[in-house]
């Protein structure tokens, strides 16, 4: 959770850069997704530590409370949703990449929005699962939310409709809506989720012009 | 310069430092970026054209383009997120040689491209043995989630600017800004002015 003075205001989905500056003037930046909707008061960032990672460790071992860092963003403006925009909202998460169709979820709560909004999300397991309680909260409302669990053989008693394998068409043909009807889908998630999850849509009928992608992972953006 | 409290950094000693633009920190890997789905073009619908303000317009067949004079380049690439490639093996055709003989109009271009990505660029940066339309990664021909069949290469501008999936180049007497130059990222995107976005 950052405060930011004089932040401008974002739309969720967007990212933001963060810069870590040691005391002999090195630097390291990274991109990070905004979890948190535009109505939040505070920016909140999700981050996945990654092994070896130089700026992802930092953040989650090293950084406390009331530390400061430099900002930059909003940055990205295509991989973004607003409640303005018309057609259904369709997100497939892969891990971490959960993190900015979370934004977008939060944000048409947290306005009231009426679109109609789905969730594909796949994990390794239930507790791999970022925003979990807050994912089970919006499904219980108004969100069809559907999970696949990659690294169990069995759905969990407390998700008992989990998928237990990789993405498949079933999946994304359950998601919906039909093709040719108006939606707009959001896929983010690391390389080789995205390239399939992105097969598949453009497979059923999709218009690829749909689709938007976001890469998600040590080495991508 | 405000210091971040206890953050040291791990500083790679086996780079060298003159090689990386600002920001910028070395990867092996060959990450991916594109912002819709990997089109697949297959290679007898494939066609490469030059357009717009240059009088005459061309366009090869793939047996024709890849019969063209190729160089083989090696290159340090730098995205835009931050990575940089060091040394990445590319073969290709000169944009020189698809524009030899022709008499462009104005200084710009806009590289366009299945899928519907497009991004702009001065003549300037791909003229003069800068730029290639290439084909082949490390001796193998391009795979489609790096561009393939054929990509714009451009290394030395940031590499969103190195087009995937390039069909043809349209010259023309005015700026047009492409698809990330319209969504905050900079016009031009030299990698040494850490040119990243709008406001660089």
């Amino acid at each position: 959770m950052l405060d930011v003075p004089g932040w401008p205001g974002h739309l969720a989905g967007q990212h933001v850069d963060v810069r870590l500056t040691a005391e002999d003037g090195y630097q390291a930046q990274r991109s990070y997704s905004i979890a948190s909707p535009p109505e939040s008061e505070r920016l909140e960032l999700t981050i996945e530590r990654i092994e070896d990672g130089e700026v992802s460790s930092y953040l989650v071992d090293d950084a406390r409370p009331g530390d400061v860092f430099e900002l930059r963003g909003p940055i990205g403006g295509y991989f973004a949703w607003h409640a303005g925009l018309d057609g259904a909202l369709a997100l497939i998460g892969g891990g971490s990449g959960v993190v900015p169709l979370v934004a977008m979820l939060r944000h048409r709560r947290a306005v009231g929005a009426q679109t109609d909004a789905r969730l594909l999300l796949s994990a390794r397991t239930l507790e791999d699962v970022l925003y979990r309680e807050q994912l089970r909260d919006l499904r219980d409302s108004s969100v069809a939310i559907h999970l696949t669990l990659t690294r169990v053989s069995a759905a969990p008693a407390d998700w008992s409709d989990a998928w237990t394998r990789r993405i498949d068409r079933e999946m994304v043909a359950e998601l919906g809506p039909a093709p040719g009807a108006d939606a707009r889908f959001y896929v983010c998630g690391p390389t080789p989720f995205v390239e399939e999850a992105a097969r598949l849509l453009v497979g059923l009928g999709h218009d690829a012009r749909s689709v938007r992608t976001e890469r998600f992972g040590p080495t991508g953006g | 310069m405000a210091f971040t409290r206890g953050f040291h950094g791990r500083r790679r000693s086996d780079v060298d430092p003159a090689r990386l633009p600002p920001g910028q920190y070395e990867t092996n890997a060959f990450p991916v970026l594109s912002a819709g789905p990997t089109p697949h073009t297959p290679l007898e619908e494939w066609s490469f054209a030059i357009g717009g303000a240059l009088g005459e317009a061309r366009s090869w067949t793939w047996e024709e383009f890849t019969a063209l004079p190729s160089e083989t380049v090696t290159a340090d690439i730098h995205c835009v997120t931050k990575w940089s490639k060091l040394d990445t093996s590319w073969k290709g055709v000169p944009v020189d040689v698809l524009l030899a003989g022709t008499e462009p109009r104005g200084r710009f271009a806009v590289a366009w491209c299945d899928g519907g990505y497009t991004t702009n660029l001065p003549l300037e940066d791909l003229t003069g043995g800068k730029a290639w339309v290439a084909y082949q990664y490390g001796g193998e021909p391009l795979a489609p989630e790096h561009g393939g069949p054929a990509r714009l290469l451009v290394p030395r501008l940031y590499f969103w600017k190195s087009a995937k999936w390039l069909r043809g180049l349209n010259l023309a007497d005015q700026d047009e800004p492409g698809f990330w130059e319209s969504y905050g990222y900079h016009n031009r995107g030299d990698p040494w002015k850490e040119q990243r976005y709008w406001s660089d």
